[in-house]
């Protein structure tokens, strides 16, 4: 691929990107959230089509302008999240869109016999006629695995094959995917884990914000400076932060743990303490249980054990209003879905928190008067550039909507702020003014929980600096003497020396 | 009249007034399926019926009537189609459009035709040798049409292609999970509006058999809200071709027995026992849980773009 670029509303996510993989490797694509891993790989399968940049198939430019000239080109790709219709058998999931003659009828037994021929070779054992909600999640990847196969394909991206599977199921995966490519195949493997990239790949490419920054042998190259090259080489920017001034203990959450949707566990075993007048940051990379975390401290979902303290009250599974009302403040990730009613005007927001109490209250009345007030004053404190108070808020830019869900959260004086990427998608000057009042916060007393994956926002922003993978706490250190390095490793999940599981 | 009589001709009219409830439930099966959700039908069936009467009133030929009622519905499915799929409009208020559409237009364009007529319907047959039966013969092969044996065949061939086929597969995968179809270069726009126009035919050609074979005369508004009893059969029949028959005659049945009950219960009452059987099973399925227990295509009503996830 050279020359790749694509650009979305507000991010370039490939920018100049020249990719090559050589026939019959393991090609690892290695990069943070958000580096465009996923965006490079959907245009080598026609499912984006690229604002300038050529593909080249050994050697030949070819123009893939949908997944079927992908797959005639023998390109094959199993997404992050599988693209398997469940109610259907494993055998139609495989069938679904060959053409192999015989037009529109099915022949069942030969389809039988190749799908019987690719799981014994590979042994990906799995029921052709079982209903893939019927299957694991292990097993639905190898039904994905098969449908490639079956395509016949000789390219295999995988994105993110990992993130889904047990540790037993990824030693399953390497050892099937080392087979295929003794077999001839090539295959681009997407991920962050950098033991992955160790394990399994021969060559690494290491792409940051849409750029590529290397492209190198695994085997000259080790964890730290591929977390280097992940994370970015910058020197660190801290803002100007007063000492801490360490009060009491305000949260103290002990050997939690919980669910998440799919009803794996999403926590295990996290304990930590939050101090008044300290930002206290989780960092890791998505999907490791921040989000859950964030819900079981603000009453959205159930912890299935272990306790949380709220100034030496139990708060553990209260409902979100009775935490909202002991004191805490959640300025959630989806600000517009979660921190926001959209249609309703920014006066309204404003006072979600507090309708139901006075002086917005009267009996069952609203005092708009009050209200109005409020709103004018919440506005020129945080400087909330709406046309008026009374304008919907989905009109407000995405800067404007988080300051107001600021404004509200914080009106009260919470004792405890969660705050989930609250600068993600911001401005630079917004990005700015959110960490200024989080800062501010801070000194006036509060305790900060920052739920973030900006790295060099959580070197900034903090005291202390906690380390999450895969639902457990990796460790926690002093901002002060902490390294993007060292914090990266442990984001990929190496254990920090002297912490215990 | 003996009750064996009776029994005859109860049965052998469910069979008559169960064809077009049939012909338009199988449709929107396919439709609803791909993930399209289409409430134009009373709209489609009725437009198919004017078009059908009056080609065939001015051709004298009831096939080429029925035939181009069946166009006119195919025809008038492409709006919605447009709307829902390439617009990505809401389709319930597309297909309510296109409902209201339907029987204003032809309402307007039927008023001559009012009273009128027909001079040659589609015939009644009688089977050789079959119609010899007793009992059945009379029932099934007697006083019936060929539209009739035809949507028994099409029961068949759309259950086939629906389940043995690759084309039912892709179907199947479109109004399930889109994107999994997209992936392995299905055109899930085609498979959309393709569905949808075979519901538009086949409304169309249920209009007509209303208005060439069923009662050859032109009324206005004469589907009389058959088309939400489609609706409602379609999630009765849990998408599925050869339930929908069952329940298209099971509603007929209950339909014709209306009438029959007449001198022992009241009218008003046996009028609305078809029509509460309807709300009834709306009223059971539409409940979210039970409905994705019930197997309703994951993505109905969802329209499908590539870039947005
Ligand atoms: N369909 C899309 N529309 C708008 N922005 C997108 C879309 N897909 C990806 N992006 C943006 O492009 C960037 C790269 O995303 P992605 O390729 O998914 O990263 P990765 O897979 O490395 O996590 C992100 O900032 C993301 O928000
Ligand atoms: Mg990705």
């Amino acid at each position: 691929m050279r020359g790749i670029v694509k650009r979305f509303p507000g991010v370039v996510a490939s920018d100049g990107v020249n990719l090559g993989v050589r026939q019959g490797e393991i090609h690892c694509l290695l990069g943070e959230n958000g580096a465009g891993k996923t965006t490079l790989m959907r245009i080598l399968y026609g499912l984006y089509q690229p604002d300038s940049g050529e593909i080249l198939l050994a050697g030949k430019p070819v123009k893939i302008t949908s997944p079927s000239v992908a797959l005639a080109h023998r390109i094959g790709m199993i997404h992050q999240h599988f693209r398997l219709v469940s109610t259907l058998s494993v055998e139609e999931n495989v069938i679904l869109g060959v053409n192999e003659g015989m037009g529109p009828f099915l022949r069942l037994g030969k389809t039988r016999k190749r799908i019987a021929a690719i799981t014994d070779e590979y042994g990906l054992s799995v029921d052709p006629k079982a209903k893939v909600w019927q299957l694991s999640v292990g097993q639905q990847q190898r039904v994905e695995i098969i449908k490639a196969l079956y395509r016949e394909a000789d390219i295999l991206i995988m994105d993110e094959p990992t993130s889904v599977l047990t540790p037993q199921e990824v030693d399953q995966l390497f050892a099937t995917l080392r087979t295929l490519v003794d077999d001839g195949l090539t295959i681009v493997f997407i991920t962050h884990k950098l033991n992955e990239v160790m394990q399994v790949s021969d060559r690494v490419t290491v792409l940051r914000q849409g750029k590529l920054v290397a492209t190198l042998p695994t085997s000259q190259t080790d964890k730290p400076s591929l977390a280097r090259l992940m994370v970015g080489r910058e020197v660190v920017f801290r803002l100007e932060k007063n000492p801490p001034q360490q009060g009491e203990k305000l949260l103290q959450v002990s050997r939690l743990h919980t669910l998440n949707d799919r009803g794996l566990p999403a926590l295990r075993n996290v304990s930590f303490e939050v101090y008044g007048g300290e930002i206290l940051s989780v960092a890791g990379v998505s999907g490791n249980g921040q989000t859950e975390l964030a819900e079981v401290l603000t009453g959205l979902r159930k912890a299935t054990s272990g306790r949380i303290l709220l100034g030496g009250k139990d708060i553990t599974n209260r409902s979100a209003r009775e935490i909202t009302d002991d004191g805490v403040a959640h300025v959630p990730a989806e600000r517009i879905k979660m921190g926001t009613v959209s249609n309703m005007s920014v006066r309204e927001n404003l006072i979600l928190k507090d309708y139901r109490h006075p002086p917005f209250s009267r009996g069952i009345f609203l005092n708009y008067k009050k209200a109005e007030a409020n709103a004018r004053r919440a506005m020129a404190e945080y400087q909330i550039a709406a046309p008026s108070d009374s304008s919907a808020a989905k009109l407000l830019s995405g800067g404007n909507i988080q300051r107001m869900v600021l404004a509200r959260e914080l009106s009260g004086k919470p004792r405890l702020i969660v705050a989930v990427h609250p600068t993600y998608g911001l401005d630079v000057g917004a990005t700015e003014q959110v960490r200024q009042v989080l800062l501010r916060q801070r000194e006036r007393g509060a305790a900060i929980l920052l739920i973030s994956e900006d790295l060099e926002e959580v070197m900034a922003l903090s005291d202390r600096i906690l380390v999450m993978f895969s639902g457990r706490v990796m460790g926690i250190l002093d901002a002060e003497e902490a390294e993007a390095g060292e914090i990266g490793l442990m984001m990929a999940g190496v254990q920090r020396e002297g912490v215990r599981r | 009249m003996g009750w064996e009589t009776w029994f005859i001709v109860t049965l052998s009219r469910t069979l008559a007034y169960g064809t077009p409830l049939l012909l338009a439930t199988l449709g929107e099966i396919y439709t609803e399926r791909s993930g399209v959700l289409n409430l134009g039908v009373e709209g489609m069936m009725i437009m198919g019926a004017y078009a059908a009467f009056s080609t065939a009133y001015t051709t004298g030929s009831p096939w080429l009537g029925i035939m181009v009622g069946a166009l006119v519905g195919g025809a008038f499915s492409l709006i919605h189609a447009f709307a829902s799929i390439t617009l990505k409009a809401n389709q319930v208020v597309s297909g309510l459009s296109l409902t209201m559409l339907g029987l204003g237009l032809s309402g307007v364009l039927g008023r001559g035709w009012e009273g009128r007529p027909l001079p040659v319907s589609i015939p009644e047959i009688t089977v050789p040798g079959l119609s010899k039966i007793p009992f059945l013969g009379p029932m099934l092969f007697e006083g019936q049409n060929l539209i009739a044996y035809f949507s028994i065949l099409l029961v068949v061939v759309m259950w086939y292609i629906l389940y043995r086929t690759r084309i039912g597969i892709a179907v199947r995968a479109v109004g399930e999970n889109p994107a999994a179809a997209d992936s392995l270069g299905i055109s899930v726009n085609k498979v959309r509006y393709l569905c949808t126009i075979v519901g538009g035919i086949l409304a169309g050609l249920a209009g007509g058999y209303l208005s060439v074979a069923y009662r050859p005369a032109w009324t206005e508004g004469m589907t009389g809200g058959m088309g939400w009893i489609v609706i409602a059969l379609t999630i009765f029949a849990f998408w599925n071709p050869a339930i929908g028959m069952l329940g298209a005659y099971l509603f007929a049945a209950l339909y014709h027995l209306s009438f029959r009950l007449q001198p022992w219960v009241s009218p008003e009452l046996l009028k609305a026992m078809p029509y509460a059987f309807a709300i009834l099973v709306l009223i059971a399925i539409s409940r979210g849980t039970l409905q994705k227990k019930m197997g309703a295509p994951a993505a109905l009503t969802l329209p499908y773009s590539r870039s947005e996830e």
